[in-house]
């Protein structure tokens, strides 16, 4: 079982999913240089947070046309695991792996405090160790991360189960006081139709240790490892 | 230069450099020739205020810099420390005020920018940033107007937004800080970055020109027009009404290109091809050349032809002086050059050969093969002048620490207590600044163990069971009205920031913020500070790493108050011993150590400030106290008795309790405390809001009381119990009587949302 971690010019979570991947999981954990265009051998692919290229245009906008986001794109169309994190997440979206887009916070100015997002689908591969409606004490890092999607898309998504968290207040309310940036319906972390691509603009990776603040992310690692671990054992 | 092609030919050549004839002079002397234009410039930039230090250097030797735990003293990029375990923590502090006073969001975003390279320059992974920042006033009142205020917010916003948008990019942490409002700083802001960064000790890297014939590369930024005269000429003088002219001067940062710098450059360290590094700051090119070459008592020559440019037709004048950010020196072994290229390539960066180390201690300017320039490296560094300038004690001195405790109006019974705690916890200087910090990212490299808003920030040191702690400080006011006690309070109180987090302090960076060196009221100011905060250094046995002096903070004679930051670096030897602001459980023991607040506590208090108007008074600090207190905190720590820790400051103890209880865990954020005695003629607003040094607020379980009385005891520290934790209230009551119960959360409410309403 291995996992990689994808590093872009200005990929600046790096360092946190690296080290929360190999700290929860214990296996394997390489990075992948943004010039690569074979991904061969990896069971999971993250893109972390950051400023992607400097975010410059657009958050993900320049990342999506790296090499390795090609390679990205077939290992998700073969049922790859690919987990986006903040600017992992825009660039999915980018990318079109995902669907919606990511826009300018309600407000305007970068947030970066412990929010709380309520699982809305633990039926996912990144979810499983979750309980349905469990809320998760997580901290949000950005500027852009208004998710926004036409009421089309979002009525197909939530009627496949695609909506994966919402921002919530520490009881698991959905109400507006608890949204930190405006986004659509409290969406904090979509997947695609498939459930193999996911992304979210909360940090997981920064909640995996008490000494930094919690651990309620560290569900999330190991659901990869539920996840990978029963599909290897059904062969 | 061009200047006098144009007709100015009447403006003495000196002048248009910003020197004096008598400088001009000593350039001759030292040249045995007069100065061509390109070299007059390049002493222009580098004997400038801002690059020499020159009504500075002779007061600044007086610091204490020698200390056990110091690996690298003043001198260079930045200071080093020794944190055990093989690893080191490089240190640095430095002010941006004039770019930002007239465009704050460029002028504190490159200021973010200078101090991250002064740091991985040495080697060092950058963990950490912290803002120390002085604004005006953000309301409209007696020395404010409407239209002063609406611009301080403007400077507010944009200085935040600033510091914001180029930390988060490059994603480095902003961990903490300290935000300051006053009427003096109406014209003038401070912004002073401070940044730390990891490194192993046996990797730490120089700014040095060594070894003939060895390559010397630019790498990052193309070289262009952009903020020449930026910091070198823009800090060293003072500003008119004409200044907004200026501000084309002002750099324009681009953080991902920094990010790119410090992979590319840590990358390249890792191996063994660096000889030096230094930053392009301040005088970009001619002080990076300059500071490498006479550093190593070495020469460079240099073809200029070679720096690669963002626009055609630059002089050399103009290529040398260009202060466009994101760009660094890097000289590496001859025979290594095709390793170094390909690691800056992978990066996606531009590394341009420019010239060579000499052995002739000359900086050799040539273009297209003409020698442009040619002259002693060493001349531009340390032949820079240095003047001990005339200073006069300031008449005002007197008259405003003149202050009589029976002319001040005590609050009215327990109304107007609550009246007063309540304006104090809305005053900015005491507020809230999630408004600014939620801003920032603090958490990125998830090693923040105790975020913005406590007395310190902590760190853990990955790979090892240690911790730093770090803190910046400075009480303005208390500088104004006695600057030698200011000093020595501002140093006392980073420390005491820092032991309240457990860690013991061991070394201080500092940016000393003052009016114009030319006044000599200023330089007495200057001086009676440098005394005061090295007195300190050694009666806590801190040694001083560093620093960066910021003169000319005034504007049309409105001199700013003396203001030196101190950036302080604390060890905390097991970060499972490190302690927090916030009560930590209902049922812990309050406790004060170092003795009520007496009444000398009123002077330069807030309290005075917000509810009498009033800036007076006399500060007082016992420096031996202060030692005891401080070993006291760090050993109660190391031996797990303390629940909390959070030392009594701006707003007195009343406002030290309600933090207390604001930052406290679930279920403890009420505290009932009760003072059984007043001290003889202490009067209950010296003792509930007066800022007496040396004071710390305890939480700890009851059964831990006997030993922390013991150690206190030893140490010779007053220990006091006040009271409990629990309940929803604050309630203080003194000889019995009740002089404030207020619920926390109403108190959270007016403490929280403060600063949020004053921005909107």
């Amino acid at each position: 079982m291995k996992f990689g971690v994808v590093v872009f010019p200005g990929s600046n979570c790096d360092l946190d999913a690296y080290e929360a991947l190999r700290g929860v999981t214990g296996r394997d954990t390489e990075y992948i240089w943004h010039e690569t265009a074979s991904i061969e051998g990896f069971d999971c692919i993250l893109l972390p947070g950051g400023f992607s290229y400097g975010d410059y245009l657009r958050a993900g906008a320049i990342a999506r046309f790296s090499p390795v986001m090609q390679a990205v794109r077939g290992f998700a169309k073969s049922g790859g695991l690919v987990l986006g994190i903040c600017n992992g997440f825009q660039i999915l979206c980018e990318a079109g792996l995902l669907p919606g887009a990511l826009l300018r916070n309600r407000d305007l100015k970068f947030h970066c405090e412990w929010v709380h997002v309520r699982v809305e689908n633990n039926r996912t591969p990144f979810t499983n160790r979750y309980g349905q409606g469990q809320v998760l004490r997580i901290p949000i890092a950005h500027g852009e991360g208004r998710y926004h999607a036409d009421p089309e898309t979002l009525a197909r998504m939530e009627e496949r189960g695609q909506v994966v968290f919402r921002y919530c207040t520490e009881y698991g309310e959905v109400v507006p006081e608890a949204n930190p940036n405006g986004s659509v319906g409290n969406i904090a972390g979509v997947c695609n139709e498939r459930g193999n691509v996911l992304g979210l603009m909360p940090h997981p990776e920064r909640a995996v240790e008490g000494l930094v603040g919690g651990t309620d992310g560290r569900g999330f690692f190991e659901s990869l490892i539920e996840t990978l671990s029963t599909a290897r054992a059904r062969g | 230069m061009s200047q006098t092609a144009q007709g100015t030919a009447v403006t003495p050549r000196w002048e248009q450099v910003g020197l004096n004839e008598e400088e001009y002079q000593r350039i001759v002397s030292l040249l045995g020739r007069e100065p061509n234009d390109l070299e007059l410039g390049l002493y222009g930039v580098m004997w400038s205020e801002h690059c020499s230090y020159k009504s500075s250097r002779v007061h600044l030797r007086k610091f204490p810099t020698q200390g056990e735990r110091v690996l690298v003293g003043p001198g260079e990029n930045a200071g080093v420390l020794d944190l055990g375990d093989g690893m080191a923590i490089a240190v640095r502090c430095e002010s941006h005020n004039h770019p930002s006073a007239i465009e704050p969001y460029q002028g504190a975003a490159t200021g973010v920018g200078g101090i991250l390279r002064d740091i991985f320059t040495m080697g060092a992974r950058p963990v950490a940033l912290l803002d120390s920042l002085r604004f005006g006033s953000l309301k409209e009142g007696k020395e404010t107007t409407a239209a002063r205020a609406a611009r301080n917010r403007y400077l507010v916003a944009g200085v935040v937004g600033g510091i914001a948008d180029y930390g988060n990019s490059v994603g480095v942490p902003t961990v903490g800080g300290e935000v300051y409002f006053d009427e003096c700083y109406n014209e003038n802001p401070l912004v002073n970055v401070m940044c730390v960064g990891l490194m192993r000790k046996d990797r730490i890297v120089r700014g040095r020109a060594e070894g003939e014939g060895n390559p010397v590369y630019l790498v990052g930024s193309r070289t262009g027009r952009d903020g020449i005269h930026g910091a070198s000429l823009l800090a060293s003088q003072e500003f008119t009404e004409a200044a907004e002219e200026m501000r084309p001067a002002v750099q324009v940062g681009d953080p991902f290109m920094e990010k790119l710098l410090i992979e590319a450059c840590l990358e390249l360290m890792e191996t063994d091809a660096v000889v030096g590094v230094n930053d392009l700051g301040a005088a970009g090119m001619t002080s990076a050349l300059s500071e490498t070459a006479s550093r190593a008592g070495s020469g460079v020559e240099v073809e200029i032809a070679n720096v690669p440019r963002r626009e055609e037709g630059m002089t050399p004048y103009e290529v040398m002086l260009s202060e466009s950010q994101e760009r660094m020196l890097v000289i590496v072994h001859k025979g290594r050059e095709s390793e170094v290229e390909a690691i800056f390539r992978r990066w996606g960066l531009q590394a341009a050969c420019i010239g060579r180390v000499t052995t002739d201690g000359r900086l050799r300017i040539k273009e297209n093969g003409v020698v442009v320039a040619d002259l002693p490296a060493y001349t531009l560094t340390d032949e820079a002048p240095a003047y001990d300038r005339p200073s006069r004690r300031p008449a005002y001195i007197d008259e405003r620490q003149r202050l009589d405790p029976a002319q001040v109006q005590p609050p009215a019974g327990k109304d107007g207590v609550e009246e007063s705690l309540i304006a104090l916890l809305a005053s900015p200087n005491i507020a809230s600044k999630s408004w600014i910090f939620r801003q920032y990212d603090y958490m990125v490299r998830t090693s923040t163990v105790v975020e913005p808003g406590a007395d310190a920030a902590v760190l853990r040191v990955r790979g090892s069971r240690s911790g730093v702690a770090l803190a910046t400080d400075c009480n303005s006011r208390f500088c104004y009205l006695d600057p030698y006690t200011g000093g020595a309070m501002a140093v006392a109180e980073a420390a005491r920031n820092v032991a309240c987090t457990g860690a013991k302090p061991i070394g201080l960076t500092n940016c000393l913020n003052f009016a114009s060196p030319e006044r000599p009221e200023t330089m007495w100011q200057f001086q009676q500070v440098i005394e005061g905060m090295s007195d300190a250094c050694r009666a806590l046995g801190i040694p001083v790493t560093g620093g960066n002096v910021s003169f000319y903070n005034e504007t049309l004679g409105r001199p700013i108050y003396p203001t030196p930051v101190i950036g302080m670096v604390g060890l905390l030897e097991d970060i499972d011993n490190r302690l927090t602001t916030g009560f930590d459980k209902a049922g812990d023991m309050v406790a004060l150590l170092g003795g009520l607040p007496g009444d000398e506590g009123l002077a330069g208090s807030e309290y005075l400030k917000v509810r009498q108007g009033l800036v007076a008074g006399r500060p007082v600090i016992d420096l031996d106290a202060e030692a005891r207190l401080q070993r006291l905190l760090v050993a109660a720590a190391g031996a797990r008795l303390l629940s909390s820790a959070h030392d009594i400051s701006e707003g007195g103890l009343a406002v030290t309790l309600a933090e207390c209880a604001f930052h406290g865990k679930e279920g403890a954020r009420g505290v009932a405390v009760e003072v059984a005695g007043l001290p003889a003629g202490c009067r209950v607003d010296s003792l509930l809001f007066g800022e007496s040094a040396s004071r710390v607020v305890v939480s700890l379980p009851e059964e831990r009381l006997p030993e922390l009385s013991k150690m206190a005891e030893r140490e010779g520290v007053p220990l006091l119990v006040l009271g409990c934790v629990g309940g929803d209230n604050l309630r203080v009551a003194i000889k019995g009587e009740t002089v404030i119960d207020r619920p926390v959360a109403e108190l959270f409410k007016v403490w929280g949302e403060a600063l949020t309403c004053l921005m909107q």
